[in-house]
């Protein structure tokens, strides 16, 4: 018996469906081997790792918190990537909405007003904006690729924070540490919920969610976007400016981040610190792949992502596993993710070896190496 | 014995040893339940380095109280949003006394200490302090005078190699230190300084080593947490004090000595105050005195006159005979920050924001 990838004349729409679901409980079958072999019963590991992390109002806040700045992200990025526009960059980006938003909170310090937040939130979209327009410029002036112009400037965005916190930011009480003051009430965003430090962060990122679905699905400008990351030369034909698209998707990655930065110094850091992110702008490329650069997928994806990262904490607190877990299960999902979408384009034929040899077709594979001596 | 006399004994027997096993195991009440004791690191636990000493005490306090406490570590915590969760998580898992070991959990450990005001907790190379929240840290720079004492004596280009992480008062007292010890026993010597805005970057710790090296220095430290440097002066057949812990396997003919840190101590007395009932919050800075400071092991190339040196200056720091900020000193610039005989003032010490006379530079901040 043989077993042969055949491509499938269309790519199938329930393999698009079922490679996530594949993919999960492939991860799931993978880690409950794992936690048997390393002594624990997995059914209980798998509860303590997935299960008991949102198992209350505080869990599901404390996820919700950690998914909202990788969904706001990754939705922005999406945008993007389905139009081949790569900026790797966000993480950069959303250090510029730190930026940003911090500059509003100290410059105007003391000052108890309802306009002070949303100014803060819309001075870090913009500087994450202005972050993206520089990779923008120089693919859509020079050529340059935005994948490395956009990336270099993350390292850029990093020296920028460490000049400005270890500088003029630093908090003068502070013992020279490198962390602005804290912000003042009316500069911070409010919770959602009784306890907790969940903010209105999560409908941002759910109502921009909401905004993409729109732009991609309904308006001309987004199909146009499409057209030209599936067909560019058609696109090109077809009269369609690539130039906007390379504008358009980098500016609304770096809106994006930048909003996510501003979030997270107005949320649950309150004050600008030497590290603001724990990466969210290179996790949110992942989750935007995993959730198939579609705003709903997306949404998910970021969930499962912020799932996993609680649910390794959780694995190290109540079992002791460590730290190492998390990204194991990152990395098998990935790899799961994406060996389950072969089967979209292709198919698994079963091939019977007494049907194979009375085949008339000829075998398209050359012969095996070790065989023509018998022939001969 | 019949069968009803025996059946009748196995049962008797069987419900005295289940009597017997009930009264000898009683069920864990309030007294006998162990301290639960966690750790909030920031960086892999590894084989050496600042997060290893920590675990190093955390695994000897383990090792004294035995079933009276039971510990627990969450490694590679992120300062930032994530480290509040992972407090708050441990204090709601019953954790009643967490040490949280990175300067930039500071604000986290406030926020769930105030939410938890029956927990304790412990936070390291911090300022701020609450009713159930204390503070501690060590005096690094006395350690970094000793080994300053090493170089100048063991130098012969008269200049040794800082790498240096991030630009706060703890990483400037300790170049100073070691710059004023080094200038103790050698008037002429310089150090040069070169930043790598991480605490855990090999690959640019390696460069910044390599760099010090072709600039002419000799004998290379760093305020760093990999093993880099002291690996770039083994390759380079340079001399290297190494920090946190010693790295002598690292670096077996390059390694002086090492500068190392020691929290088991303090961590014993806290938790024994924990189980006493009598913990309160502290602000504690020890150093050589209090054990949290040691000069590890020294290289046998060293010569015996120079560790005597070493030794007698250890005594002296100890005892309070020797601080290593004492007037008259200046600057780099050459404004005088202390006058002759004056002693430096711990306020003072954890504002520094001077390179002293014999370090070459500016402090990126300035």
């Amino acid at each position: 018996m043989m077993l042969r990838l055949e491509p499938r004349p269309e790519p199938s729409r329930l393999a698009v469906w079922l490679s996530p679901l594949v993919a999960l409980l492939a991860t799931l079958a993978i880690g409950a081997a794992i936690f048997a072999w390393l002594g624990f019963d997995p059914k209980n590991a798998l509860a303590v790792f997935f299960i008991k992390p949102i198992n209350s109002w505080y869990g599901v806040s404390e996820l919700l918190l950690k998914a909202a700045p990788l969904m706001l992200i990754a939705n922005g990025l999406a945008l993007g990537f389905r139009a081949n526009v790569w900026n790797i960059g966000a993480e950069g980006q959303l250090i510029l909405g730190a930026l940003g938003a911090t500059g509003i909170a100290l410059a105007f310090d003391g000052v108890e007003a309802r306009w002070l937040l949303p100014l803060m939130l819309i001075c870090g979209t913009v500087c994450g904006i202005a972050w993206a327009a520089i990779p923008a410029f120089l693919r859509t002036r020079f050529r340059a690729n935005e994948i490395l112009t956009s990336l270099m400037l993350v390292y850029v965005a990093g020296y920028l924070l460490s000049f400005l916190i270890h500088g003029p930011w630093r908090d003068p009480e502070g013992y020279n540490f490198p962390q602005s003051i804290l912000f003042s009430a009316s500069a911070l965003l409010p919770t959602v919920g009784a306890e907790g430090r969940l903010n209105i962060s999560i409908f941002f990122a759910l109502g921009v969610a909401l905004l993409c679905w729109l732009f991609v699905k309904k308006s001309w400008l987004g199909f146009q976007m499409r057209v030209a990351g599936l067909a560019p030369t058609a696109a090109l034909y077809a009269g369609i400016p690539a130039n906007r698209s390379v504008w358009l998707g980098l500016l609304a990655g770096g809106g994006c981040a930048g909003l996510a930065g501003a979030c997270e110094v107005t949320g649950p850091l309150g004050q600008l610190t030497a590290s603001v992110s724990p990466g969210y702008g290179f996790a949110a490329i992942i989750v935007a792949f995993v959730g198939r650069l579609h705003p709903i997928g997306i949404v998910f994806a970021s969930l499962l992502l912020s799932l996993l990262y609680l649910g390794g904490e959780a694995a190290q607190i109540q079992l002791g596993l460590p730290s190492a877990i998390t990204g194991l299960f990152q990395g098998a999902l990935l790899f799961l993710l994406l060996g389950a979408d072969v089967f979209i384009r292709y198919r698994l034929r079963f091939v019977f070896s007494r049907l194979a040899s009375s085949d008339v077709t000829p075998s398209p594979e050359p012969a095996p190496p070790t065989l023509p001596a018998s022939h001969h | 014995m019949n069968l009803k006399t025996l059946s009748m004994s196995v049962l008797l027997t069987a419900v005295a040893l289940c009597c017997a096993s009930a009264l000898a195991a009683p069920a864990p009440d309030a007294k006998t339940e162990p301290l639960k004791v966690g750790f909030v690191y920031v960086s892999p636990i590894g084989d050496a380095g600042w997060t290893f000493q920590h675990d190093q005490a955390r695994l000897a306090i383990e090792k004294k109280f035995g079933n009276k406490i039971q510990t627990k570590y969450i490694e590679s915590v992120p300062e930032g949003a994530d480290a509040e969760r992972v407090i708050r998580d441990l204090a709601q898992n019953g954790y009643k006394l967490i040490f949280t070991t990175s300067f930039g959990f500071m604000n986290p450990t406030l926020k769930v200490a105030n939410q938890y005001p029956k927990n304790y907790f412990e936070h390291a190379t911090g300022f701020k302090t609450a009713k159930n929240m204390g503070f501690y840290n060590a005096r690094f720079y006395e350690g970094r005078y000793l080994a300053g004492i090493i170089a100048g004596k063991m130098t012969k280009t008269n200049v040794a190699g800082y790498v240096a992480s991030y630009p706060i008062p703890e990483v400037v007292m300790g170049i100073n230190a070691f710059t004023r010890g080094m200038r103790s026993v050698n008037p002429n010597a310089q150090v040069k300084v070169v930043w790598v805005n991480s605490w855990y970057d090999p690959g640019r710790e390696r460069e910044a080593a390599d760099t010090l090296v072709s600039q002419g220095a000799d004998i290379l430290t760093h305020h760093s947490d990999s093993t880099a440097v002291v690996q770039a002066a083994e390759a380079k057949k340079v001399y290297a004090i190494a920090y946190h812990s010693d790295m002598s396997k690292y670096a077996p003919h390059a390694q002086l000595a090492a500068v190392t840190h020691h929290w088991e101590n303090y961590y014993t007395g806290v938790v024994q105050s924990a189980l006493d009932g009598t913990w309160k919050p502290d602000r504690v800075w020890g150093g050589i005195k209090g054990g949290f400071i040691d000069v590890g092991p020294i290289n046998p190339v060293v010569p015996a006159a120079v560790v005597a040196l070493v030794n007698t200056a250890k005594a002296d720091i100890a005892s309070g005979k020797l601080h290593p900020f004492v007037g008259p000193m200046r600057d780099n610039e050459g404004k005088e920050r202390l006058a002759p005989g004056q002693t430096i003032s711990d306020e003072a010490l954890l504002k520094m924001d001077y390179y002293v006379e014999g370090v070459q530079g500016k402090l990126p901040t300035k």
